[in-house]
C-alpha cells in the first residue's frame, strides 16, 4: 500500500474517511462530522468530493491535541450502508495485526 | 557484561525527567505534534499503524538477566506481553500508550537501558558480533571498542543532526556475524603483519533503495586512532553529506559519488588535524572501559563430557539441537547456545514476557547471568558449560526457543512489515510464517542445510533482503501486494547484493516460489555439502529464474 505518509494532494475518487492516531495512547482514530474523533469506522463522516475531504482535514489538521498524523484513507460502502476499510492497509489499522500475537506460555 | 558508573545512570535518569516533562506538554497541548516529533524520536518513539513504538537500546547486543527481566516486565505493564528483537541488536515495543511511556523510560532507566539514539539523525546503537567475548576465533572483544565509541558519540552535540542516520557496526572474527559491510561504519578488529592489532576501516554500506557494500578506506588504522578517525569520518559525512535530498542523505551515496578513494582522503585531511590531539587513545583510558567489563569466572573443565554423548544417544531432538544450535567457545567445556525465536507459526524476533523471564533465569543458572541478542532476531546464552546442555536443551524445550533450525530455511529474518509499520507496503511476518510452515519438515530444512531467507516489507530494507541468500521485498501494485524474489545475497565477510530474478509475485505465490527455488537448488548442487549460496554463486541466478517463471 502507498503510505499515506506520501500524500500531496487531496484527489478523491471514491468515498473516504479521515483518520489519524490518538495522541495519548497512538489508536486509531476515524473523523465524525462534529468535529469529533472515534475509533469506530461506522462513525466516520463520509466525505465524497475532494472539497467534502479538504473540508474534513483542514479541521482535523487544526486538532493537533487530540489526533496525530491525520491523512484521507479510501473506505468502501456496501449495499447496506455499511462502511469498511479501503485497502489493506487500513483494514490492518481498524482491525489489527493479521497475525496472532503471541500469548503468554501455556495458553 | 559493561558495569554503567554514576555519570551513565545519572545521563539516563535526567533524560527520563526530561522526557516525561516534554511528555506532559505535549499532553496538555503546550507542544505540537511538529514540535514534540523530533523529542520523541530522540528517545526512540515512532507512531506506527496502531499505537506508539518504543525502540530500545541494547548496546551491542549484551543484556544481563536482570534487565531481560526488566524487558519482561515492562512488556507485561505497559504493553501486550511481548516485544521484538530487531536486526540490530534492539527490542520493540509495539503497543506503549505515550502517556505511560515516561514510567516504562523511569523502569529501564532502574537498569541502565533507554531508547537515546534508536531514532534521529544520529549515531545509532553499536552492534557487534553477538558471540563476542566468547567466539574461538576472535582476536578481542570488540565491545570495549563499541563501548569507547558509544560513550563518545552519545549525546554528542556535532552528531546530534547529521544529514541522515549514522549505524556502526564493530567485528572481530574471521566469521563477520555482524554483518559489517551493510553498514554506514564498520570497524573489523585485525592484526597486521607485525603482529599488531588494529581496526580495517570500512565506510559507505547500507541496503534500502539504494544498496552499497561498505569500502575499505583503511586497511589498519592503530588502536589509538580510532576515536580521531571515527570522529573524522563522521565530521566529513556531516560537512559532505547531502542535506536537500533524504533519499541521497546517506554516507553510501557520499562515498558512492565522491569515490572510496577521494573519500578517504577527505577524511585523512580532517584526521591529520586531529589524530593527536584529544582524541588520541591512550592506553589508561582503554584499559578503564575493558576493566568495566566483567568476565565470568570459568571452571577448568574438559570439552565433551561424557553426558553429552549419553544425552545425544538417549534423544534425537537434543542430538539435532546440539549439532544445529549450540557452538564452541574460547573456553574449554563450555558452549555458545543459540535461541532460536523462530518457532513454526511465530513471528520472527518475538519473544513474550514469559519467555523473557524464564530465559533470564535459565541465563543465571547456566549462563552467568548474561545474554546476547543478534542481528538475525535470535537469543545467545553466552558461557554455557557443557555439562549442562541437556538439562538446558530440555528448559528451553520447555518454553519454545529450543527449535533447532539456526541457519536453517525457516531462521528467517524479517522485519515487522505492514501489520505494525507505518512504512510498509506490504506484509512480511505472514509470507515468513508461511515459509516456515512449508519447510517445517527439519529433515528436508538439513538436507537444504545453511540457507537465510530475508523478508522486508518495503524498500526501507530493515528485514535486509538484499542480503538475504533468498531475499524477499513486498511492494505495492495497484493495491495489492507483490513481492520481488533476489538470489545469491549475503551479510557475512563474503558479502554480496542479491540479484533480482524476475517480475514480482503475489502474496499467495511467495512461499510457492520460495519451495521452487529451494527444489532448483537440491537438481542444482554438485554435492550434498555444496551450500545452497554456493550453488547460486556457481549457476548465477538464470536457473532459479526459468524454474520459478516456468508456469508463472
Amino acid at each position: 500500500m502507498t503510505s499515506p505518509l506520501e500524500q500531496k494532494k487531496i484527489k478523491v475518487t471514491g468515498p473516504v474517511v479521515v483518520t489519524a492516531n490518538r495522541v495519548g495512547d497512538g489508536a486509531v482514530v476515524y473523523s465524525r462530522a462534529d468535529g469529533g474523533w472515534t475509533t469506530a469506522l461506522d462513525g466516520a463522516a463520509i466525505a465524497t468530493s475532494s472539497e467534502g475531504a479538504q473540508a474534513l482535514m483542514t479541521a482535523a489538521l487544526d486538532d493537533d491535541l487530540r489526533a496525530v498524523g491525520p491523512y484521507i484513507a479510501p473506505v468502501k460502502l456496501s449495499a447496506g450502508g455499511q462502511v469498511r476499510p479501503g485497502n489493506l492497509r487500513e483494514l490492518i489499522r481498524l482491525g489489527g495485526p493479521t497475525i496472532e500475537l503471541p500469548l503468554p506460555l501455556g495458553c | 557484561m559493561y558495569v554503567y558508573d554514576a555519570f551513565d545512570q545519572t545521563l539516563v535518569a535526567e533524560r527520563v525527567a526530561e522526557f516525561r516533562d516534554q511528555v506532559a506538554r505535549r499532553l496538555s497541548g503546550e507542544l505540537t505534534e511538529d514540535e514534540f516529533k523530533p523529542l520523541r524520536l530522540m528517545n526512540g518513539v515512532y507512531l506506527q499503524l496502531h499505537a506508539y513504538m518504543l525502540r530500545l537500546a541494547i548496546p551491542y547486543g549484551t543484556l544481563s538477566s536482570e534487565q531481560l527481566r526488566m524487558l519482561a516486565y515492562v512488556a507485561r505493564k505497559y504493553d501486550r506481553g511481548y516485544g521484538h528483537f530487531t536486526t540490530r541488536q534492539n527490542i520493540q515495543y509495539h503497543w506503549i500508550k505515550l502517556a505511560e511511556l515516561p514510567d516504562a523510560m523511569a523502569d529501564f532507566a532502574s537498569v541502565g537501558m533507554h531508547g537515546m539514539q534508536t531514532s534521529g539523525n544520529c549515531v545509532r546503537n553499536l552492534t557487534t558480533d553477538q558471540w563476542a567475548g566468547v567466539a574461538p576465533d576472535e582476536i578481542e572483544d570488540p565491545r570495549v571498542w563499541a563501548e569507547l565509541i558509544r560513550q563518545h558519540v552519545t549525546l554528542h552535540p556535532e552528531f546530534s543532526f547529521m544529514p541522515r542516520k549514522f549505524k556502526i557496526a564493530v567485528g572481530t572474527s574471521q566469521h563477520d556475524r555482524a554483518a559489517l559491510r551493510i553498514h554506514d561504519l564498520a570497524l573489523q578488529l585485525v592484526r597486521n603483519d607485525n603482529g599488531e592489532t588494529g581496526f580495517e576501516v570500512m565506510v559507505g554500506g547500507g541496503l534500502g533503495r539504494t544498496p552499497f557494500l561498505a569500502k575499505t578506506i583503511k586497511p589498519f588504522l592503530a588502536k589509538r586512532d580510532v576515536l580521531s578517525y571515527v570522529e573524522a569520518i563522521l565530521r566529513t559525512y556531516n560537512q559532505f553529506g547531502r542535506r536537500d535530498n533524504i533519499y541521497k542523505a546517506r554516507i553510501k551515496i557520499l562515498v558512492h559519488e565522491l569515490g572510496p578513494e577521494a573519500f578517504a582522503k577527505e577524511v585523512d585531511a580532517e584526521w591529520q588535524i586531529i589524530k593527536d590531539g584529544e582524541l588520541a587513545l591512550d592506553d589508561a583510558l582503554v584499559d578503564e572501559i575493558a576493566g568495566r567489563f566483567s568476565y565470568p569466572a570459568y571452571q577448568q573443565l574438559d570439552d565433551s563430557p561424557p553426558q553429552l554423548a549419553e544425552a545425544r544417544r538417549a534423544a534425537r531432538g537434543f542430538d539435532a539441537w546440539l549439532g544445529n544450535s549450540v557452538a564452541n567457545h574460547k573456553v574449554p567445556g563450555y558452549a555458545i547456545v543459540t535461541l532460536s525465536l523462530k518457532p513454526e507459526g511465530g513471528t520472527p524476533g518475538d519473544a513474550t514476557a514469559d519467555q523473557m523471564d524464564a530465559i533470564a533465569d535459565l541465563a543465571d543458572r547456566y549462563s552467568f547471568g548474561e545474554i546476547r541478542v543478534g542481528h538475525e532476531q535470535n537469543l545467545v546464552l553466552p558461557h554455557v558449560e557443557q555439562r549442562d546442555l541437556p538439562e538446558l536443551w530440555r528448559a528451553l524445550a520447555g518454553i519454545g526457543v529450543a527449535t533447532p533450525n539456526v541457519n536453517l530455511v525457516s531462521d528467517i529474518i524479517s522485519c515487522p512489515g505492514l501489520d505494525y509499520c507505518s512504512l510498509a507496503n506490504a506484509r512480511s511476518i505472514p509470507i515468513a510464517q508461511e515459509i516456515a510452515r512449508r519447510f517445517h519438515n527439519l529433515d528436508l530444512q538439513r538436507q537444504l542445510g545453511r540457507l537465510h531467507v530475508n523478508i522486508s516489507g518495503c524498500i526501507n530494507a530493515c528485514g535486509h533482503h538484499h542480503v538475504g541468500h533468498i531475499g524477499i521485498l513486498g511492494v505495492e501494485k495497484n493495491g495489492e501486494e507483490f513481492y520481488q524474489i533476489t538470489l545469491g545475497g549475503k551479510a557475512d565477510e563474503g558479502a554480496t547484493l542479491g540479484t533480482l530474478i524476475g517480475p514480482a509475485v503475489p502474496y499467495a505465490q511467495v512461499a510457492d516460489v520460495v519451495e521452487d527455488i529451494a527444489a532448483a537448488y537440491l537438481e542444482l548442487r554438485q554435492r550434498p555439502e555444496e551450500l545452497f549460496i554456493d550453488t547460486v554463486k556457481r549457476t548465477g541466478v538464470e536457473p532459479f529464474r526459468e524454474r520459478v517463471y516456468a508456469t508463472r
